[in-house]
């Protein structure tokens, strides 16, 4: 992928209803489920065009995704889309056996992911989510950065016979990629080159962390920046190719430290290539109530706390 | 020392009604100035929850909200903060500047209900379809202190798609417990539109009493008519009881009210807070 910012402003979450239409316009056999947020997911842009392929189940989810797993036992490719606190929240199990266990093909499309969600509040922000999914044996979990990275990754999952889950967000973002960009799942994309630290970032922080690379840059700290949108399978060679050839590694993301991007990479190093590491994520604690912005100041989510993580990584080298 | 006849005391009518103008407007000025919050199914709600708290209804003591013997208010529908935090400084658990804090970063009052915060709050929600289990909870264990203690728990008609609902009312009526109300602010919207559309309920009643409980049906607009079906669910022995309120999503404000899918989780203008402060006290 290229990365040169073109696109106005756009959040994650606005990828699904357009990539629903589109496969659904290029005669992929997909269904669509939504458990009473649709207007919210986007994917009730679906049925204005095939009504008959998307169903609303109410505020259900549990029974919505065994009903996408009935239906993938069908032949659909199916997809199933709430809000990350309620899916996997509100339907752990269901996923564990039906989706994950029976190898279904459904892609689960989680919205409002992390403390983006702003001033709905803890219930409602999910920092746990993808030690839930990652947890699942089989399950592909995928955190896009942008809005053209997101759709990208939901063209791919539908191209792919396996249970996936993305996770995408509230809040407009800038645009880190070109329109013409692809999605491999399970490797990571370098968005930029260098030999000091690599920053390993998804989702909503890659953004800020280009931003923190600039910083560290005027001070003659040379980053290299890791977009690792796929949690699972992870791109460990990427990662153990950056802990040699850089010696320092900080990760970054909108979830809780425990469990999610910082964890798996840590995995990574300590198996196979120990080297100092840092982590930027949500400290152990649930979301509050606040403007998106706010919170991410709150939770250290910014471009200066990871540059400050990497300026005490590579203090350790 | 506040006596239990105090606590407890009704309000009349044209006070009740006073009293639930004042939680409306609440309503509106909260989600305005938050720019964001759930104004239609907390309008729905008012009548029940004035009716709960200044209609002789709850023994509770504003001055003391952890008195072991009050009856506890779960808000199942956990988004319906505005209500709640409305009824709960309109009877005096902290004081009404707090309200246009609403949903502010470090704010006591989060967007969806949290346990302790403010005071008067009882159980942490958000997440639909746990209220009436937790209530059930509480129930048990009230009946095992040998307490009079009350639960009354408010439901939303889309939160009853939730099947842990019903769960929890198969387990009520199990455990024979009839200090239990379950209320259902039937307002006929949930978060994607009507529910004949998103997921049909009906028929409601039927169910509920299939499951083993006792079912009053009112007004839940008529603050009289809800003070007195919420009290015969009281008064009512050997089973769990269920007030289904007929309500309507976005009461009191014409523009909410014609167009509830719009007004589920959004903040109002400052042109519509002005007309909506108009109709509600006109
Ligand atoms: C488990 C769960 N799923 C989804 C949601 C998102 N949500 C919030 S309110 C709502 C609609 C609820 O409808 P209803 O209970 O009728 O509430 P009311 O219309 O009275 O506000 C939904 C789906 C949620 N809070 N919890």
């Amino acid at each position: 992928m290229t990365s040169q910012a073109a696109l106005p402003a756009a959040a994650t979450r606005e990828a699904y209803g357009a990539a629903l239409l589109r496969l659904a316009r290029e005669g992929y056999e997909i269904v669509a489920l939504d458990a009473d947020l649709s207007a919210s997911t986007g994917g009730n842009k679906l049925a204005t065009e095939f009504p008959e392929r998307w169903f609303t189940v109410g505020a259900a989810e549990a029974n919505m995704i065994s009903i996408a797993a009935g239906l993938a036992a069908t032949g659909k490719t199916v997809f199933a889309a709430s809000f990350a606190v309620f899916m996997p929240g509100h339907c752990y199990d269901q996923i564990r056996v039906q989706i994950a266990q029976q190898r279904m093909n459904v892609k689960l499309v989680a919205s409002h992911g992390g403390v983006s969600v702003g001033e709905d509040g803890a219930s409602a922000q999910a920092i746990e989510d993808l030690a839930l999914m990652t947890a699942l044996p089989g399950m592909n979990v995928v955190v896009p950065c942008d809005v053209v990275e997101a759709e990208a990754a939901m063209v791919a999952a539908a191209q792919d016979a396996e249970p996936w889950y993305i996770r995408v967000g509230r809040p407009k973002l800038p645009v880190v990629y070109t329109e013409s960009a692809q999605f491999e799942l399970g490797r990571a994309d370098l968005l930029r080159e260098g030999s000091d630290v690599t920053l390993i970032a998804c989702g909503l922080l890659v953004e800020p962390t280009l931003r923190a690379a600039e910083t560290l840059a005027a001070e003659g700290i040379e980053a290299r920046v890791l977009n690792m949108a796929t949690l699972k399978p992870l791109d460990e060679a990427a990662i153990v190719e950056a802990a040699r050839e850089t010696g320092a590694i900080v990760t970054a993301e909108e979830h809780n430290v425990i469990g999610g991007l910082g964890s798996a990479v840590a995995r990574t190093l300590a198996l196979q290539a120990p080297t100092p590491m840092e982590q930027v994520g949500v400290a152990d604690r649930f979301g509050e109530s606040g403007s998106w912005q706010s919170l991410l100041e709150r939770f250290e989510l910014t471009p200066q706390a990871v540059a400050a993580a990497a300026r005490r990584a590579v203090a350790r080298k | 020392m506040t006596t239990t006849e105090q606590i407890t005391q009704a309000r009349d009518a044209a006070e009740l009604e006073a009293i639930a103008r004042r939680i409306r407007e609440q309503i509106v000025r909260m989600t305005h100035a938050a720019q964001s919050g759930h104004p239609g199914g907390s309008l729905s709600a008012v009548e029940i929850l004035t009716a709960l708290y200044f209609g002789g209804v709850m023994r509770h003591d504003p001055s003391d909200p952890d008195w072991s013997e009050r009856d506890r208010f779960v808000l199942s529908k956990g988004h319906a903060t505005p209500v709640i935090y409305a009824a709960l400084a309109e009877a005096g658990y902290f004081s009404a500047d707090w309200i246009s804090s609403f949903r502010s970063l470090g704010s006591e009052l989060q967007g969806h209900v949290v346990r302790g915060r403010p005071p008067g709050v009882e159980m942490s929600g958000g997440a639909l379809g746990m209220g009436l289990s937790f209530s059930v909870g509480l129930a048990l264990g009230h009946r095992l202190d040998g307490r009079k203690a009350r639960v009354w728990c408010l439901l939303g008609d889309g939160e009853l798609n939730e099947g842990q609902n019903w769960e929890a009312a198969m387990s009520a009526a199990h455990f024979g417990l009839d200090r239990i109300t379950a209320i259902v602010d039937r307002n006929h919207f949930q978060n994607d539109g009507a529910g004949t559309e998103i997921m049909r309920i009906e028929p409601l009643a039927e169910k509920w009493s299939a499951f083993g409980w006792g079912v009053h049906e009112v007004d839940g607009h008529d603050v009289g008519a809800v003070t007195q079906a919420l009290c015969a669910a009281r008064e009512t022995d050997g089973a769990p009881q269920v007030v289904i309120a007929e309500t309507v999503k976005g009461k009191g404000v014409s523009f909410m009210a014609e167009n509830p899918a719009g007004w589920h989780g959004k903040g109002p203008s400052d042109a519509q807070l002005a007309q909506a402060l108009e109709e509600i006290h006109s």
